[in-house]
């Protein structure tokens, strides 16, 4: 039986009116927080829908990354074995990476295809980008434990020091909010960009110097590292795990400001066209 | 546009009013040639070439809606009746004028909004509500009663994609009319599931009316918009034609619609 009364009490009524819009960014802020439960459903879907048919069904979010990381190991130990506890260098940088490679694509893959569904029911938009950065950050919480079990494998030593991580996933975090709603507003307009930030993401890939130290990376290219903001952001998650200490206060502030102030701009910009999602497509 | 505009500049006319559109016009800009990449974009745009043709889905509509009322929308295909839906679902915004809509709004266009074939009926149930602007405690009180409703006992924990369609119909309509809503966006959905659930919908539909809801109905059946609407609209090309009475204007429209086949 129905309890509630449709005539819902002035007192706190919803007023829905268009012409009255208000800030659109803090607005948004609003609507996202009351939606927030919204967040935590779509990230279990995107977590426990994903492996639903395989026998061992969960596990896999982290037997996929270990055996990807034994793989890893073998392969690439062999190519620099100069470098000093390889494994841990190279896999701290490759699950951060994932992270973000996976967070941006799945947040542009549901805000440019998600079409029909957003001419069916209004939702604050930006949710499913939050959504898919929380799987992403589910998937790389629960690509440690494989991590080091690696690390304890190859007799690294784990520090202490990783207790810091949750500073540099915030950030990582951040960046990726802020690349997955740039390229999902200019993909509004341009479906084309959606492709061409597959390739853009192989060729970062390199830039962000994950599989090799940056001291290989020749001279004349060195630049395209040093303004890489990818580059800073994983070296800020590498080093408590590879080099077992606290990141300098300089590159933890370096590390805020490239990650926050392009997730700012690139939020009021997704905001001031979402209008536009419903328009197109 | 500051926040710090005078909060209460809303609705001083009739306070039984719940949906307001104000000379509210749609324009959807339909490129002539599809410009899909930069490349072209910036090149027509240099030479001054990007040219859009405009399509007018609604043209300066203003429509007033009464609390209680049942609202039907009748008229041709692409006549607008959907567009004007989506703008009171908040879906989009108007080109132009204004839509000021009072209260909850539970669109049937939403049925089902996110269902995923792997995850199960309850997961869906949880995932369906919270899409609908519910939290998740709302939900585990809404739960069982959703359930009972749409007869699911059995199969609560199987994935959905072991349903049939007329099951996840019943799912979906049992999720998104579980509370009676102010304002319920109907966009002829009752064909779903089977004819005894048809009637358990239609009786629910009834209820909200009687509870006092707010009806926005878009039928191509005259039959249903005679029956259930106390106000009828009839859209042509994106204005209004005819509103009034039910009756009246079902009549006129028919007669129309039968000129035009002759």
């Amino acid at each position: 039986m129905i309890k509630e009364s449709p005539l819902t009490n002035t007192a706190r009524t919803q007023v829905y009116d268009s012409a009255r819009q208000g800030f659109a960014p803090l607005v948004e802020f609003k609507e996202i927080w009351r939606y927030r439960d919204l967040i935590f459903f779509l990230v279990r879907r995107d977590v426990t829908a994903r492996y639903k048919r395989s026998v061992l069904g969960v596990a896999w979010t982290m037997l996929n990354p270990l055996g990807m990381m034994i793989v890893l190991t073998i392969v690439f130990s062999q190519l620099f074995h100069a470098v000093q506890s390889y494994p841990a260098f190279l896999l701290s940088g490759f699950i951060a990476w994932t992270f973000f490679a996976q967070s941006t694509q799945s947040a542009i893959q549901s805000l440019v295809w998600g079409g029909d569904f957003f001419r069916r029911i209004y939702v604050p938009r930006s949710i499913f980008a939050l959504a898919a950065a929380g799987t992403g950050l589910v998937n790389l919480i629960l690509s440690l434990v494989p991590l080091f079990i690696v690390m304890l494998a190859t007799g690294i030593t784990i520090r202490w020091t990783v207790l810091f991580l949750p500073i540099p996933m915030l950030f990582l975090t951040c960046f990726a909010l802020a690349v997955g709603l740039l390229i999902s507003t200019a993909g509004i307009y341009f479906p084309d960009v959606v492709e061409m930030y597959q390739v853009a993401l192989l060729a970062w890939f390199y830039l962000t110097a994950i599989l090799f130290p940056v001291e290989i990376v020749p001279e004349g290219y060195r630049f395209f590292v040093d303004y890489n903001p990818a580059y800073h952001l994983i070296q800020l998650f590498r080093q408590p795990i590879y080099e077992g200490m606290i990141p300098s206060w300089e590159s933890i502030l370096l590390a805020a400001g490239i990650s926050i102030i392009p997730l700012l701009i690139s939020f009021w910009l997704f905001v001031k066209k979402s209008d536009e999602f419903a328009y197109r497509t | 546009m500051s926040l710090l505009t005078a909060p209460d500049q809303r609705m001083q006319t009739n306070h039984n009013e719940v949906i307001r559109l104000e000379n509210v016009t749609v324009r959807y800009r339909l490129p002539k040639e599809q410009v899909r990449t930069f490349k072209e974009y910036a090149i027509r745009r240099i030479r001054g070439r990007i040219e859009h043709s405009e399509f007018l889905a609604l043209n300066n509509v203003s429509l007033n809606v009464e609390r209680g009322e049942v609202f039907g929308l009748i008229g041709p295909n692409g006549a607008g009746k959907t567009t004007l839906l989506r703008l009171v679902a908040r879906v989009m915004r108007p080109t132009l004028g204004r839509v000021v809509v009072i209260g909850r709004v539970a669109p049937l266009l939403a049925m089902g909004a996110g269902f995923h074939q792997e995850l199960t009926g309850r997961e869906n149930v949880f995932l369906n509500g919270a899409i609908l602007g519910f939290s998740r405690h709302e939900m585990e009180e809404k739960f069982a009663r959703i359930v009972d409703f749409a007869g699911l006992w059995d199969f609560i924990d199987a994935p959905l994609r072991t349903y049939s369609s007329g099951m996840q119909a019943r799912l979906g309509f049992a999720v998104a009319t579980d509370s009676a809503p102010d304002v319920l966006i109907v966009d002829e959905v009752l064909s779903v599931g089977d004819i005894a659930f048809q009637e358990k919908g239609l009786a629910r539909i009834q209820q909200f009316r009687d509870l006092g809801t707010t009806i926005l109905l878009v039928s191509h059946g005259m039959a249903t918009i005679r029956k259930m609407c106390s106000r009828a609209a009839w859209l042509l090309h994106g204005e209004i034609r005819q509103i009034g009475k039910p009756e009246q204007v079902a009549g006129q429209y028919e007669k129309h619609m039968e000129v035009q086949a002759a």
